[in-house]
């Protein structure tokens, strides 16, 4: 009996599908699911009494959104350790295609009634639809997004999408996982109807009623053509894929797998009848699903960091805390920052400041946000003075009487921030619960100026707070559950991702960011030519490359940091070959990075693309012998594993999803890997001791790899099997 | 047994344009022109020709349907000559040589042409489409970027400024024209006629020898576009060669060989059959060969081609006299001529395609002939004959005056 779908037939002969998935607040598309699809097909397809079907959604939370992602390890691929032959792999994911072809050859019209949320599977389910009527909301979001962790649409969409809007725009929009409204959706010709809000359950029937002999494609009916050409013997066809190919190399720089496969999918299949090309589609989905990466990204990018958006890391314990209030700290870029997307969120700031102006300065970048947005459509100016007026700005401590919630974004200095903590707890008292904004100082000793430390925690954003989605929470070592709900709530409310780590120097993010940066300005020293250090960065999957990067943080700033160190560590400090670089560009020759126009590159006065400095040579004058760009990824991806690692044998780092999911929306870890820890798991620890080892002999011992990773080599152990080991006991 | 040319014959190339001379004249009525000539120039009976084997890169319509036979038919051969048409890409025409060179030293041949055509004009390039740069799997996996781009990494890698090759590209212009004004190429060049027998054309239309680097530097660089913007064929270009920080592009239509229509046409032939005719072998083939370079750049084969054919022949470089490569773009020779230390004095004397253009399927087989009138103007004894080639690859020969 059918759990997932409820099957009514109406006097009129209309079968009505409501899709429920039990257990879940969205549908999504697991193996119930499918083998009850495939089960009311078949009574669709042998009872004559049925005229025709209307598919829909039984939840308010919308029609449906894709594959479970959480179910589809263990639906598709084999035991971790265990291989899956490529063959069978195929045959479990054409099931998905099979159905959904089934569906749309049964003979009768099928209209699919779309209601909310209509993304990826539940796209595709609809593109095998006859019909798509969707509901007026402008919220609704639609779209293909497979990509965005790895995979690409494996259910028909690779095919029925080029073949409903030309392959040009199908694969700008599935290249890019872009999700768009219902408007957008009905210009693309993807859906049919639009109509009001409620009623699309209503206009299907119709629809099916007046036309009962709409049961066929398009694509199976005689003379189709794919709209702009779908052979390769049509210039316009081979056009599309020539550019395709090179945009999306310069997107992944090589690292994945998917969207080529998608490309492939594509250009094989639309020149393919229907039932051919979703079988060819499901070869290229099966040959990425076969590799780790699609895996680690499902895991990190969408399993992982959906859990901890919904407070995997949360005290269970807590009753919900909301903050109503804010007490924003310091209205620099940092506090300003928090202080918009607060009050986006609802909640009520007073930004404080030392005096008025600044206060006032802060809530004007507030403003600039919200007007960038209004003239970009995503806000209305009603709603922009509304969240305006929930920032106060303040110059007195007493303007922050009724705030629940402190965040402190103040210099970094360890004596003004005393002096303000103090100054914050007589006003509120230290109940209240209190977060530092601080990228470096320790949170426990933050922590004392705060006469309840159990209240007192990290809660460090990333630069510009708009736009980063991270924030990383810090656990002093007094820190309780309390502050950690707290500052986890908040999180959720200004909907970024937490991850929770312990106190430690630069913590986790800055930490191991470091490590990128100096690594790159190490092969500097070194005499490797910049650009083969800067593409190379980029080729490895990150941003910007490690000294474009430090020019962007500031390399004075970099300056200031390794001063602090070497004062908090004494004689525990080791300089490496990056501080003698850091210390000749900013106290030598003054480039001090971007903010002065001149570091690692040249900025031209006038705008205009930034270019490396011809000056570097002359300083570090390029080795004779260059290194492989193999061996320079190397170095830049080891150093960083190897910080990792350490976070993780320290005990800054207590989960492997929080070092990768802070690695990647932190410092733009390469997103490819699904993380440090899924990389170091694929690699295979044996073999990242073994590369750090050999790192180590020729370039250092902060190549050096710990010794748990040692131990973990010796039992074969993986970061994630011994988490889940360490959480099942 | 020995492979000896006995003629090369050439037609005048004609700007691959609308306003082009030879636009009106049909690939299959060009390649039967310069047919036509080979047996009226030495009085052979076409019968003895063993095989006619033209080059052709965009062997697609008019183009298509193997060339090579259909233009025996119709340049009335007899029946019993077979043609076959081949695509390496730019050195089809030298490749075509190279072959017919090889049916006779291997006895399969005792006449054979190797020759090409190419009207592109008529039959764009790329017209043939094909996996390479348009199936997603194959054109990520060879890292496809267009010549244009593999040219200016070339340049760039290199160190080759603007200024630099835009003065091979005058020295280009010169050269060619003083080549014509001098008559040098007069011996084996045959006019193309239209239907009612007319002149069309009897030079190479596209050299503009007025060229100077003031008016080269009006040109806009051809590859900053697919290059740096739409669809960034840079990025492709700098992940496989990550030392580069930027493409610099300095190639535009004044310093890369020309478009144009054109056809030729080389006699080779065993020793008993030049003197069945009473024919005196201008050459013989020393050495042939073929090899594959990195893909991507694409246009680096000739120097190691030349290795390969000197090596071959058993020749050191001063062994050669005259060297000649194709112009497809200036920063191809500069770097040929630096990486074989080349006295630029013996290359391309007489210009080459960036003067007066670069019919794909034929410049193989007319640079061949262009070479050899000057071994024979000049009284040098060795050529070594040389192209690069799409996809990544070289094809030369080396030939010896007799």
């Amino acid at each position: 009996m059918s759990d997932t779908i409820r099957f009514d037939v109406d006097g009129e002969g209309v079968a009505v599908l409501i899709i429920d998935v039990p257990g879940q607040t969205m549908n999504v598309i697991d193996a119930s699911f499918l083998a009850d699809l495939d089960a009311a097909i078949t009574r669709i397809s042998g009872d004559d009494a049925i005229k025709g079907v209307v598919i829909a959604s039984g939840k308010d939370s919308g029609f449906m959104a894709g594959m479970d992602l959480k179910a589809m390890e263990t639906m598709l691929l084999p035991p971790p350790g265990e291989t899956l032959d490529i063959k069978t792999l195929f045959g479990r994911v054409f099931e998905l295609n099979r159905v959904f072809r089934r569906l749309e050859t049964c003979g009768k019209p099928v209209a699919c009634a779309i209601e909310g949320t209509c993304v990826g599977g539940g796209l595709e389910l609809a593109l095998a639809c006859h019909r798509r009527i969707v509901g007026d909301n402008p919220k609704t979001q639609m779209g293909l997004p497979e990509i965005l962790v790895g995979l690409f649409p494996g259910g028909g969409g690779s095919q029925r999408f080029p073949r409903i809007t030309g392959v040009q725009t199908a694969l700008m929009y599935m290249l890019q996982g872009k999700l768009f409204a219902p408007a957008e959706a009905a210009a693309l010709k993807l859906i049919d109807e639009i109509v009001p809000a409620g009623t699309a359950i209503t206009a299907a029937r119709a629809w099916v009623k007046a036309n009962p002999g709409a049961g066929v494609q398009p694509w199976d009916q005689k003379g189709y053509k794919v709209p702009g050409g779908g052979s390769a013997m049509n210039p316009g066809f081979a056009q599309t894929f020539m550019g395709a190919v090179p945009m999306t190399q310069k997107e992944t720089q090589r690292n994945l797998n998917a969207p080529v496969a998608l490309l492939s999918a594509v250009y094989e299949g639309v020149q393919l009848p229907m039932d051919r090309a979703i079988r060819i589609e499901s070869k290229y989905f099966a040959k990425v699903i076969a590799e780790p990466q699609s895996r680690n990204m499902v895991r990190t990018l969408f399993v992982n960091k959906q859990a901890a958006e919904r407070g995997a890391r949360r005290p269970a314990q807590v009753p919900p805390s909301p903050t109503r209030r804010l007490a924003m700290l310091g209205a620099g870029m940092m506090g300003a920052g928090v202080a918009t997307v607060a009050a986006q969120a609802g909640i009520e700031v007073v930004l404080l400041d030392r005096d008025m102006a600044a206060a006032q300065k802060g809530k004007g970048h507030a403003e600039a946000e919200l007007q960038k947005r209004l003239s970009r459509g995503k806000t209305t100016p009603d709603k922009m003075a509304e969240v305006l007026a929930r920032i106060t700005p303040a110059e007195d401590f007493a303007a922050l009487s009724g705030c629940d919630f402190v965040i402190e974004a103040v210099f970094e200095d360890p004596a003004i921030k005393a002096e303000v903590t103090k100054k914050v707890e007589a006003v509120l008292g230290a109940d209240t619960i209190f977060g530092s904004n601080t990228s470096t100082l320790p949170i426990t000793g933050l922590a004392r100026n705060w006469s309840r430390p159990e209240n007192f925690i990290g809660v460090h954003f990333f630069s510009p707070v708009e736009k980063m989605p991270l924030v990383e929470i810090i656990m002093g070592e007094k820190t309780g559950p309390q502050a950690l709900a707290k500052a986890l709530d908040f999180v959720r409310q200004i909907r970024k991702t937490p991850i929770v780590v312990n106190d430690g120097r630069g913590f986790y993010t800055s930490r191991c960011f470091a490590t990128y940066v100096s690594e790159g300005t190490e092969l500097l020293a070194e005499g490797v030519k910049p650009a083969l250090i800067e593409n190379v960065g980029r080729q490895l999957g990150m941003p910007v490359g490690p000294l474009a990067v430090s020019d962007e943080v500031s390399i004075e700033l970099a300056h200031k940091v390794l001063a602090a160190a070497r004062a908090a560590m004494g004689a525990a400090y080791r300089p490496g070959a990056a501080d003698a670089v850091i210390e000749k560009m900013v106290v030598e020759l003054g480039r001090l990075g971007r903010k002065n126009g001149k570091g690692y590159y040249d900025y031209p006065a006038g705008g205009g693309d930034k270019r490396l400095w011809p000056g570097l040579s002359d300083h570090w004058p390029w080795a004779l012998h260059q290194p492989a760009a193999a061996e320079v990824r190397e170095r830049l991806l080891y150093r960083q594993l190897a910080e990792c690692a350490r976070c993780h044998e320290e005990g800054v780092l207590t989960a492997p999803e929080d070092g990768d999911i802070g690695a990647i929306f932190g410092w733009g870890f390469a997103p490819w890997t699904g993380g440090p820890f899924s990389h170091m798991d694929t690699v295979g620890i044996a073999q990242v001791v073994e590369t750090l080892d050999r790192l180590a002999a020729r370039h250092g011992e902060r190549f050096a790899p710990t010794r748990q990773l040692r131990e973990m080599a010796a039992r074969g152990e993986t970061f994630y099997g011994a988490a889940k080991k360490k959480n099942a006991a | 047994m020995e492979a000896y040319i006995y003629d090369a014959v050439r037609s005048p190339r004609g700007r691959g344009k609308a306003d082009g001379a030879l636009h009106e004249v049909t690939p299959i009525a060009l390649a039967t022109q310069i047919l036509r000539a080979v047996p009226e120039r030495t009085g052979i009976d076409t019968a003895d020709i063993d095989d006619v084997i033209l080059g052709c890169v965009a062997p697609v319509g008019e183009q298509g349907a193997d060339i090579a036979r259909v233009a025996v038919l119709n340049a009335d051969y007899d029946q019993t000559v077979p043609g076959v048409q081949i695509n390496r890409f730019c050195a089809s025409g030298l490749e075509a040589v190279n072959m017919a060179a090889a049916k006779v030293m291997s006895g399969e041949a005792n006449f054979a042409i190797g020759g090409g055509v190419e009207s592109m004009s008529r039959v764009p390039m790329n017209a043939d489409g094909g996996a390479w740069a348009t199936d997603p799997a194959v054109a990520y996996k060879t890292y496809f970027a267009p010549q244009g781009i593999g040219a200016d990494l070339i340049a760039t890698m290199a160190g080759f400024s603007r200024a630099d090759v835009d003065a091979y590209a005058v020295e280009s212009q010169k050269r060619a024209k003083r080549a014509w004004d001098e008559g040098r190429f007069a011996g084996s060049v045959v006019p193309i006629r239209d239907v009612i027998g007319e002149v069309l054309l009897d030079h190479d239309e596209h050299m503009r020898p007025d060229t100077d680097m003031q008016s080269l530097a009006a040109l806009k660089p051809s590859f900053t576009g697919i290059g740096e913007q739409m669809p960034g064929f840079d990025a492709v270009a700098i992940l496989k060669y990550p030392e580069v920080e930027k493409i610099e592009h300095v190639h535009h239509a004044g310093n890369s060989s020309g478009i144009v229509d054109g056809a030729a046409a080389v006699l080779l032939g065993s020793k008993a059959m030049g003197e069945k005719y009473g024919l005196r072998p201008r050459a013989r083939i020393r050495a042939m060969a073929s090899i594959g370079s990195e893909p991507m750049i694409m246009l680096t084969g000739p120097e190691s081609v030349a290795a390969k054919l000197l090596s071959r022949a058993g020749m050191t470089r001063s062994d050669i006299d005259l060297w000649e490569l194709n112009e497809a773009f200036a920063s191809v020779v500069l770097r040929y001529m630096q990486a074989m230390d080349l006295d630029p004095a013996t290359v391309n004397v007489n210009g080459g395609a960036i003067a007066m253009g670069h019919p794909l399927g034929a410049t193989g087989a007319m640079v061949l002939g262009t070479a050899l009138d000057e071994l024979e103007r000049s009284g040098k004894g060795t050529a070594l004959i040389n192209l690069c080639v799409g996809a990544g690859m070289g094809t030369g020969t080396i030939i010896e005056r007799v």
